[in-house]
Parts: C-alpha cells; structure tokens; sequence
C-alpha cells in the first residue's frame, strides 16, 4: 500500500466517521465544530484527487465563510433554542428516527450496487481518456491551466454564476433589513 | 492509484448520512448542514471523475462552481432562518405551519 493511499483511506475514515458523528450528536454547536472536521477531510480527499486548487477553494469559502455564517446565524437565533435543543430527545436510533434511517440505508444500498454493476472503473471513456494521456498526473500545475478555462470555455456558466452571486447578495441583504412601517 | 470506486463510495457515504440528517434532525440549521454534506458528496464526485479530463477541466471548474453556488444559497438560507426565528421564535420546520401574518 504506498503512501497515497493510506492517506487516502485515513481521510475517507475521518470524513465518514466525523459525519455520522454530525448525525449522532446531541448538542448543536458541536455538531457544526464537527462539521468542520468533515470538511477539512473533504478538501484532504480533493487534494488526493489531485484537484489541489479546488482543495484550498473549499478551505476558503466552506470553512471561511459558510461555517461561520452559520455560526453566527446559531449565535443570533438565541439562547432558547440552545436550551430546547438540549432538552429534545436525540439518540441516534429512536423510533421516530427510523424511517429516515430506513430510507438512508437503502438509498446507499441501492447507490452502491449501480457503482458495482455500472463497473465504474473500466468505463469506455474513462479508458479513452487514459488512453489519449487526459488524465492528470500528481506532478503536473493545474491552477494556469484552469485559469485559461474559466475565461474561455466555461465563460458562459462563469458569468451566469456572477448574476447569481449578486442576486444572492441582494436577497440576502433585502431579506434581513430592519422592518419599516408602512 | 487510487481507484475511482473508492472515491465513489465514500461520496455515496457522505450523501446517505446528509439525507438522514435532514429526514431526522428538527431544527432548520442542522438540515441546513444536511444539505451542505449532500453538495459536497456531490462535489466529491465531480472531483474525482475530472481527474479524467486534464485538457478542458470539465469536473474541476463544475465543482468550483457547485462550492460557489452552495455559498449563495446558504447566505439566503440563513437570512430566512434568521427572520423565521424572528416571527415564531422557533427554528423547527415541523412548527412552523401558518402563512398569514
């Protein structure tokens, strides 16, 4: 087993075992620490992918900004929430959760058994790709190379995320303004 | 190498454990948390099916774009949670349940 892949394994461990933590946890502020966990993992994986560039993209915004966005959302929204959160019953497994553990279970059954018959990794493009030397290799600089992408052939979707951007913003800051009287 | 399987697997993980988050958990910021390790499930499969495509980065640039749009949403979601806490004082979805004002 060489390195990569002990790193691999480890990261995959972690990212799993932090999210059903998330799922299993009794108390709100620890689940969201949690999370954080999940994701510095995820951006481990990403790196294994040799996707390095979007790796340190999901360090910035998810970690940066979204985690604690909804930090501060959960610091906003009061103390009595906090002490009704404690209060509700939260074992992993209850009766009233087993339905959604039912569907949870399932849906992963029925998503690993398309992986294994579909044979993911002999797919007839995928070895295509192999074949013509499109794939990445861990030594080459992908960041330049995915600048010239972003402005050439994927200018369309780029600038259609832009007006949404600035839709989200204007939402966001007409959603939370102080009440007038009308 | 590691295979492409078992980047899918971990990713079909990931998904199931957000789907049981939301279907289980009754407070409106921890189904939010559900959907965010949905869309990186999601991302983690466009990652690693883009390790294919060296030339036109395909998988990369539609993860990049996919973390950007699940930081919109979020701001969004979190200002409506913010102002449902507001005029219920609870953030139950399930308690939540009349439209007039």
């Amino acid at each position: 087993m060489t390195m990569a892949q002990a790193l691999f394994y480890l990261m995959a461990f972690i990212a799993l075992a932090s999210a059903l933590f998330v799922a299993a946890s009794k108390s709100l502020v620890r689940s969201v620490f949690m999370f954080f966990v999940t994701l510095m993992a995820l951006a481990g994986l990403y790196v294994l992918a040799l996707a390095d560039f979007i790796a340190i993209t999901q360090i910035v915004i998810y970690i940066g900004g979204i985690l604690v966005l909804i930090l501060f959302a959960f610091m906003l929204s009061g103390r009595e929430t906090l002490a009704n959160l404690q209060q509700q019953d939260n074992r992993f497994i209850s009766i009233g959760k087993l339905p959604a553990l039912l569907l949870a279970v399932v849906f992963f059954m029925v998503m690993i058994n398309i992986l294994f018959k579909t044979d993911v990794n002999h797919l007839l493009w995928l070895s295509k790709a192999i074949a013509h030397k499109n794939v990445f290799s861990p030594s080459d600089a992908t960041v330049s190379n995915i600048g010239i992408n972003l402005m050439t052939r994927y200018l369309l979707p780029f600038e259609a995320m832009s007006i949404l951007l600035m839709m989200a913003l204007i939402g966001a800051a007409h959603l939370s303004r102080k009440e007038k009287k009308a | 190498m590691i295979p492409l399987s078992d980047f899918l697997i971990v990713s079909a993980g990931l998904f199931c454990t957000g789907l049981y988050i939301i279907l289980s958990k009754h407070n409106a910021i921890q189904i939010l948390i559900g959907i965010e390790l949905m869309l990186n499930a999601a991302v983690l499969n466009l990652v690693a099916f883009g390790k294919f495509d060296r030339l036109n980065n395909g998988g990369q640039l539609f993860a990049l774009f996919a973390i950007v749009l699940a930081a919109a949403t979020t701001a969004v979601a979190l200002a409506i949670i913010l102002n449902v806490y507001k005029k219920y004082k609870t953030i139950d979805p399930g308690k939540i349940d009349e439209l007039r004002d």
